[in-house]
């Protein structure tokens, strides 16, 4: 299944949806498919003017554009996916989209969808991450 | 020698800005750069500087500017750019643009960018930047020199001036048309009234949006952004020189707000989003009361602006205001009055506030002559600002004086 990962740039969120069998859907391959195909070879150029402007499909004029570029992105990407798995209250280190108001955008677009989503608090000791993963995996399995 | 412009941002490259940006440093001879900052410099410096936005790329861009603060990155001016429309980052950018006047002497432009934004938005502002670092010695020049003219071609009127030996003996203006023909004509009027002969001219500085064009048409031994032109020209025409100024610019396009100290601007901001907050809107008031422009300032001095509601922000609402307000019957006066009032209004609240005003306030440009304005920028700054003699001639007179410089 594609399961959208919130921080998009996690990369541990992006390997552990991986391993259990699915196709994370995150920044990474999002940023790859610009560099590869339009020659955007210098990052952080992510995105187009297009991009952009296609970003009015998630939220209005006037919106900053920094937020409509990041949601050109990420939007495509949660219509695409069949579920979720959102990392709440996560340190910057851990990954990010560098806005609050696109952060916040990004998971009420994941609740709008309605697909299954499961929600993890970051943890801050190791067994608060042993049951962090443990849920992600008993997740990702239930998926089927 | 490359000038390093350090970048504090957020949003650019979500916005396809930056490479416009790059683009734009590139062209005035510097590059933008990032200040290092490690994960845990981070946290220390949202301390210190005491705000934390809940945005992490502010968060960092705060850092960055700390890193500048304390000396641990080497730039030589600052570019602090942010969303247009976004709240948090509005706040932090003006904070920021304190931050690193208070603990640095480095030269700081801001600018709230949006998706369509161009280089060419961006070059006379980094060119400033540029010029107020490589500059320095010209800039500080105090007198003007030998024979030289400067030549100012603006977005709506064109300037000559003929100076010799520290004096001005010869001067024109036209509005503008055709870049290079405005300017011959000014330039030969003012060569007549000085007595003086192309030949004997010994150097030329041209400023304005024609510069380039005129600068190599003429031979032009200055060519240099109107920022730092015209607030030379300001500091010498109100005879402060010494000390420190506040530079107002309110022209037909965009508008320019110059801190100076001794003559030299250490700040500015240029803005010209919308022509409800520039002279044009003036011009346009002129001609739904049917006078000219020359008679709007009289006319405002004799009205009470508290009379007639008008709001310039943009300046089509502007003038929907101008008409409902003369079809309800307010008197000429009141009305020229209120637009002026808008007018410094406007300039008060879009752009004074990115910069910290220092007395006196020198007030210059063709809109310096509409007496009514000068008072309602007056008022709503607390204070009558100074306008000299020639005040529209900052461009011409800064080129003048400035090309000597290289004689």
């Amino acid at each position: 299944m594609k399961v959208f990962i919130d921080p998009p740039n996690s990369l541990i969120l992006f390997d552990l949806v991986e391993r259990f069998g699915h196709e994370p859907l995150g920044a990474m391959a999002s940023i790859q498919e610009r560099i590869d195909n339009i020659e955007l070879d210098m990052p952080p150029m992510n995105v187009t003017l297009d991009d952009v402007v296609g970003g009015l499909r998630y939220a209005g004029v006037e919106v900053p554009s920094g937020i409509r570029g990041r949601l050109a992105l990420w939007g495509p990407m949660i219509d695409a996916a069949e579920a979720a798995v959102i990392m709440t209250d996560a340190p910057f280190s851990f990954g990010c989209v560098g806005c609050e108001r696109s952060s916040e955008m990004v998971k009420y677009l994941i609740q709008r969808r309605g697909i299954p989503c499961l929600r993890v608090g970051y943890p801050e000791t190791e067994e608060e991450a042993e049951d962090a993963v443990l849920r992600i995996k008993g997740f990702l399995e239930g998926l089927g | 020698m490359t000038i390093k412009i350090a970048q504090l941002s957020c949003g650019t490259e979500y916005s396809s800005v930056q490479h416009e940006i790059e683009k734009a440093a590139s062209a005035v001879g510097a590059k933008t750069v990032y200040p290092d900052v490690s994960h845990a410099d981070v946290k220390a410096a949202l301390d210190r500087f005491g705000f934390a936005p809940r945005s992490a790329q502010l968060k960092l861009m705060i850092a960055r500017a700390v890193s500048l603060a304390d000396g641990r990155y080497d730039a030589d001016a600052v570019f602090i750019t942010t969303c247009f429309r976004c709240a948090e980052a509005a706040l932090v950018r003006n904070e920021l643009r304190r931050f690193i006047q208070d603990n640095t002497r480095l030269p700081v432009v801001t600018y709230s960018f949006t998706e369509r934004l161009k280089a060419a938005q961006l070059l006379t502002r980094m060119e400033a930047l540029v010029t107020i670092v490589t500059r320095k010695e010209i800039l500080a020049r105090e007198r003007q020199s030998g024979i030289t003219v400067g030549l100012d071609s603006g977005s709506s009127t064109t300037k000559a001036v003929v100076m010799r030996d520290n004096e001005i003996v010869g001067k024109d203006w036209t509005p503008s048309g055709d870049v290079v023909q405005s300017a011959q004509a000014v330039l030969e009027s003012a060569l007549r009234q000085a007595g003086v002969e192309m030949s004997q001219v010994e150097a030329i500085g041209t400023t304005g949006y024609g510069r380039f064009t005129l600068g190599r048409h003429y031979g032009a031994k200055l060519v240099q952004e109107e920022l730092t032109v015209n607030s030379k020209g300001a500091v010498w025409l109100a005879g402060r020189q010494r000390g420190e100024a506040t530079i107002l610019d309110i022209g037909g396009m965009d508008n320019k707000a110059i801190t100076v100290r001794d003559g030299v601007p250490d700040n500015f901001t240029m803005g010209g989003i919308c022509a409800g907050a520039s002279g044009r809107f003036l011009e346009m008031t002129s001609k739904r009361l049917k006078i000219e422009i020359t008679e709007l300032g009289k006319l405002a001095d004799a009205g009470n602006w508290r009379n007639a509601k008008m709001n310039s922000y943009c300046s089509v609402f502007g003038i929907q205001d101008l008409v409902t307000t003369l079809g309800e019957g307010k008197s000429f006066e009141d009305v020229a009055a209120a637009a002026c009032h808008s007018v410094a209004e406007q300039v008060y609240e879009q752009q004074l506030q990115e910069i910290d005003v220092r007395r006196p306030i020198i007030q210059v440009g063709g809109t310096s002559l509409i007496s009514g304005l000068v008072t309602a920028v007056g008022e709503v700054l607390g204070e009558k600002p100074i306008v000299p003699r020639d005040s529209q001639y900052i461009g011409a007179v800064g080129g003048a004086i400035l090309s000597s410089g290289f004689l």
